[in-house]
């Protein structure tokens, strides 16, 4: 990978002035995707601004009614977090499953959701249990925050600073994996809680996506059964050499219905 | 250059290396530990897999800056002085858990790791924790049985 300045940012506030400072400056947080994208040269930003040195931005809090990310936080530590475990547990099962446990010792909630990869994993949980991205400058409603492939509503040099969850009632979250890279080839969460059903879908398009015609049938039943004829049309589908459009169509309502299911307690095939 | 101070394997070590260099390069060719393989540099195989303050982390996906202040534990610091192997190494030796040894400080580290934090696995969460590690002789069944083998027995069985 090309060379860069390397500098260590001492809170958020210093973070935010040095990439101003920068002429093209990328935020370095767990760099599991940052790094090889470097590696191949896609991206070669002047500055590298690490954030492993503010303590602050990987904490990890829950009380009644959210769960509240620092950015920093690792995968690993979502997925073994007792009070995420108790509280959202399709949240932990979400980012338990991300890669593989060395990656997952390195990668971070805030690097997954300022990358937006169309087939990445936590994309799904912010959209589908409608979370709030707090920034340095301001608070994104999930709704808002995605934009399609890579891209989201973050200004240059804008740094996520947490993630806050709303609980919801009840949630599940399940993927079909792409067998090497574990990468969601459709990765659905489910979500019901007081202000409504949300599903969201990752994997399938060029970016996370809700599935409102899912939403209204779960609103009215909340059950498996109630989505098995609802499909997602294969047009603005992915197509690629690890499956079809109509193949991902398919697999979204299968994994809808599991994902219910899991939210329910239920298994099923 | 840039210098950083770091405990690899109990010694502590200070050095100076470029911002781009990753940690899997720092350990191999300044430090020469180069028991710490790297197979794809892509993030992917786990070859390079060592401890990072007692978490396993593939070393060719953080820069060695990253590490200043860190404990690194690679394979070279498993066996004792005297040559005699850790029970982990010694367990993949008595189950033939390697063929041609490439993906196998990796594999070690990887298993220190899962056992470090769950010392009694099924076989499902030792082959859960070594998703991260490719072996492309195929040998993961005997990988699996000799981590089972220095396991302590699961709880109930």
């Amino acid at each position: 990978m090309d060379d860069f300045n390397f500098v260590r940012a001492s809170s958020v506030a210093d973070a935010s002035k040095r990439a101003a400072a920068a002429t093209e400056a990328k935020y370095l947080a767990g760099g599991q995707t940052l790094l090889p994208v470097m590696k191949q040269r896609l991206a070669s930003p002047s500055d590298l601004i690490s954030l492993s040195r503010i303590p602050e931005l990987s904490a990890i809090s829950c009380d009644d009614d959210k769960i509240v990310i620092g950015a920093t936080a690792r995968h690993a530590d979502v997925a073994a977090h007792p009070g995420i475990n108790a509280l959202l547990p399709a949240l932990a099962v979400l980012a338990g499953g991300i890669g593989d446990p060395h990656v997952r010792n390195r990668g971070t909630i805030g690097g997954s959701l300022a990358n937006n990869d169309p087939a990445a994993d936590y994309p799904a949980a912010a959209l589908g249990l409608g979370a709030t991205i707090e920034t340095d400058k301001r608070h994104i409603a999930a709704d808002d925050y995605f934009q399609g492939l890579f891209s989201t509503a973050l200004d240059a040099g804008e740094l996520i600073t947490r993630v806050v969850f709303p609980i919801p009632r009840r949630a599940g979250y399940i993927k079909f994996p792409h067998a090497a890279s574990r990468y969601a080839l459709v990765g659905v969460m489910v979500s019901q809680s007081a202000t409504g059903v949300r599903v969201a879908v990752t994997g399938a398009g060029a970016g996370v996506f809700r599935v409102p015609a899912m939403e209204m049938a779960l609103a009215r039943s909340f059950s498996a059964a109630s989505i098995e004829a609802s499909t997602v049309p294969p047009t603005d589908l992915t197509s690629d050499i690890h499956g079809s459009a109509e193949y991902r169509a398919h697999l979204i309502t299968i994994m809808a219905r599991r994902a219910v299911a899991r939210a329910l307690g239920e298994s099923l095939s | 250059m840039i210098e950083l101070s770091l405990t690899v394997n109990d010694t502590k070590v200070h050095a100076s290396c470029a911002a781009n260099t990753l940690l899997s390069t720092f350990l191999r060719e300044t430090l020469r530990l180069t028991g710490t393989h790297i197979g794809c540099d892509t993030s992917q195989c786990g070859a390079c897999t060592i401890l990072v303050d007692g978490r396993s982390i593939k070393s060719c996906t953080i820069l060695a800056l990253e590490a200043d202040g860190a404990q690194i534990a690679t394979i070279e610091g498993l066996a004792q002085p005297d040559g005699t192997l850790h029970p982990i190494q010694e367990s993949f030796r008595a189950h033939h858990a390697l063929q041609c040894g490439f993906c196998t400080p990796g594999m070690v580290m990887a298993s220190k790791a899962l056992l470090d934090r769950n010392p009694s696995p099924t076989e499902a969460d030792v082959r859960h924790g070594l998703e991260g590690n490719m072996c492309r002789c195929t040998g993961y069944q005997n990988i699996v049985d000799a981590v089972l083998a220095v396991a302590k027995k699961p709880r109930g069985a």
